[in-house]
């Protein structure tokens, strides 16, 4: 392992089994919701993970984590981040027990893994609320008492109480409205600085992740296409995927968005229990050849730039 | 072609009267596109819906307002005069194309429903009608697609599904309400594409309701911002990005990331305000930081700042800001 990173992933697959019948089932196939990723977080980074619906960015952020076990490869993590890694999930309506008071979810943790005891667990209750931009007075209330965007300070800071090393966000501003979604971003990123967090930010808002984010892999069914810094993804997309998704984000200024050059996609992205021979994109690219549907792209290195794609044409 | 004066919708719960859409007023050219814009809430699915006569009474109720279509007012008519208009001349898509459609009907069925209901035609005419609706939104193989049912086609292919549909009669008025919201960017693109398009070719008025900025930004010819119920805001669209009249308007712009690179993103504090209570003044003031003495004292009325362009803030109204 290499010392500035905190977590490797070395060639991780995570299936899911497709079976047919209910008495004698019998295996059909398989979803193949991450299909190999080779991926490193170093130490203080936000690193973003950023594809369409379906694309495994999620199971991957899951994988990690251990809710969901992969299939095959290795995850490893650095001795620093042992036991310190913690997700903040999407929708903050339902992650969180309706039943419980803020106080309740944030000191479960704490109490269950020894970071407080009883007589010092207000305590840690109030600074963990007030890190997050809570007032503490609002300990004893219940989370359908807050807003949205409120919820997901208490998810945050739910995911702090451990003080972790990584933290994984899915989606963390998806369901809020712009104005809130703003609030959080900033505190996602003042966190970061604060608290030395490196962060995996999921999301498949590009401007979201360019916002945040020092390196962007781009996923498309299953396998990252592209990784490099923020920087120059955006400024040069190499891979065709990441072009087209990067012309599809609807910029909030009339001219730019009225004379930009579009790709746009045809069809629908093909479904991962039977992915598209050789590079899964292919399909669709504007750019293929035969060679395409022959031969699984690696990820790799182009010329003199830092960025690795995988496409076999450049 | 459209012109809505005062309209009022509002909501009557057991906790109290939700002023939903609170006195709006606006017109639709032919063949532009209007962009409505706000947050969850603001009102603006409301007033797209109580166009249509598509707003649950009870709880919801039109308390006024007029909404001249080609010289009838759409809130008089009743049920089916509206019928008559609904569908035929104005068309309507949902941000969610899985609970619009049916999904024991085969998608050849729903296509061919307007037909049957609104023109005499021959089942074969209304086929070839169907076949050619789902040509023009990109369904190619429609002889094999008509037969299947909305669970076999992907949610973009839905969403076409629905504009085919909405489309169908041709109608002069196409209501949007968030079409793209449910998609992915790639297919959101397609969409947007096909609308534009579509509204090209036939000249066609749209109203597109949205909560994202920069779909209006590359759509719309005329952009209306609502908060709480009211239009704060209403100008031409590069007048509106470029010279917004409106703090709200200012600061929705300012907290969009793309708008940024590094820093900290502008963040609107607070949170709207709850619209079943009465309001004192600009419903913005509390979050405003711009606001002074003179928001308090009453409601404020969107007026004309610049050529095109209202705004409901005082501070601008009167030149102080």
């Amino acid at each position: 392992m290499k010392p500035e990173n905190l977590l490797e992933l070395q060639d991780v697959r995570t299936h899911f089994p497709l079976t047919k019948g209910t008495l004698f089932p019998r295996l059909t196939g398989h979803v193949k919701a991450v299909d190999g990723v080779t991926l490193d977080l170093k130490r203080g980074e936000v690193l973003g993970l950023v594809g369409e619906s379906g694309c495994g960015k999620s199971t991957l952020g899951r994988t990690i984590i251990k809710l969901i076990r992969a299939t095959s490869g290795q995850i490893s993590l650095s001795h620093e981040a042992q036991g310190g890694v913690q997700m903040i999930f999407q929708d903050p309506y339902s992650s969180l027990n309706p039943r419980m008071t803020v106080f309740d979810t944030l000191a479960e943790p704490m109490l269950v893994n020894g970071f407080a005891t009883r007589a010092t667990v207000a305590v840690k209750v109030a600074e963990l609320m007030h890190t997050v931009g809570l007032a503490p007075r609002f300990m004893r209330k219940y989370p359908h008492e807050f807003s949205g965007g409120q919820r997901q300070r208490i998810a945050i800071a739910r995911a702090l109480a451990l003080k972790p090393r990584i933290l994984i966000a899915d989606e963390p501003v998806s369901a809020l409205d712009v104005s809130i979604q703003a609030q959080i971003l900033n505190l996602l990123a003042s966190l970061r600085k604060r608290l030395g967090l490196s962060i995996i930010f999921i999301s498949h808002d590009l401007s979201v992740i360019r916002h945040l984010s020092d390196r962007v892999a781009v996923m498309y069914l299953g396998k990252i296409v592209e990784l490099g810094s923020t920087a120059e993804i955006f400024a040069k997309p190499q891979h065709p995927y990441t072009r087209a998704l990067l012309s599809a984000i609807p910029l909030p200024d009339p001219d730019l968005e009225r004379n930009r050059e579009r790709v746009i996609l045809a069809g629908d992205a093909p479904s991962p229990i039977n992915p598209p021979s050789g590079c899964a994109f292919h399909p669709r690219c504007a750019y293929a050849t035969f060679q395409c549907s022959q031969r699984q792209p690696v990820l790799a290195r182009q010329g003199t730039s830092e960025t690795r794609v995988a496409c076999i044409n450049l | 072609m459209l012109t809505v004066e005062d309209l009022k919708t509002y909501f009557h719960t057991r906790a109290g009267i939700v002023r939903a859409v609170d006195g709006i007023s606006f017109e639709v050219k032919a063949g532009e596109t209007l962009g409505l814009v706000g947050e969850s809430g603001s009102g603006k699915s409301v007033s797209g819906y109580s166009l249509l006569g598509l707003i649950p009474t009870p709880p919801g109720k039109i308390e006024s307002g007029t909404a001249l279509f080609g010289g009838v007012d759409l809130l008089k008519c009743t049920a089916s005069e509206l019928q008559s208009i609904r569908g035929k001349r104005i068309g309507m898509i949902f941000q969610d194309p899985m609970t619009c459609l049916n999904p024991f009907v085969t998608i050849g069925q729903q296509l061919m429903e307007p037909l049957f209901i609104h023109e005499k035609i021959s089942v074969s005419n209304a086929r070839i009608a169907a076949l050619e609706a789902l040509r023009e939104v990109g369904i190619l193989d429609g002889d094999r697609r008509m037969a299947q049912y909305p669970h076999e086609f992907s949610g973009g292919m839905r969403q076409r599904i629905m504009i085919a549909i909405a489309l169908i009669l041709k109608p002069e008025l196409l209501i949007a309400d968030e079409p793209t919201t449910a998609l992915d960017v790639t297919m959101q693109a397609q969409i947007l594409d096909l609308i534009r398009r579509l509204q090209r070719e036939r000249g066609m008025a749209v109203i597109f309701v949205t909560h994202d900025l920069g779909i209006v930004a590359g759509l719309a010819d005329e952009v209306m911002v609502m908060y709480a119920g009211k239009i704060v805001e209403r100008a031409r669209t590069r007048e509106l990005f470029y010279a917004a009249r409106h703090p709200y308007t200012r600061g929705l712009l300012a907290s969009i990331p793309s708008n940024h690179s590094g820093g900290d993103l502008y963040n609107i504090p607070g949170l709207p305000p709850d619209l079943g209570k009465p309001l004192a003044g600009c419903a913005f003031g509390p979050r405003c930081s711009n606001k002074k003495d003179v928001c308090g004292m009453g409601q404020p009325t969107i007026k004309a700042v610049a050529p095109l362009h209202y705004s409901s803030c005082v501070r601008i109204q009167e030149g102080s800001l």
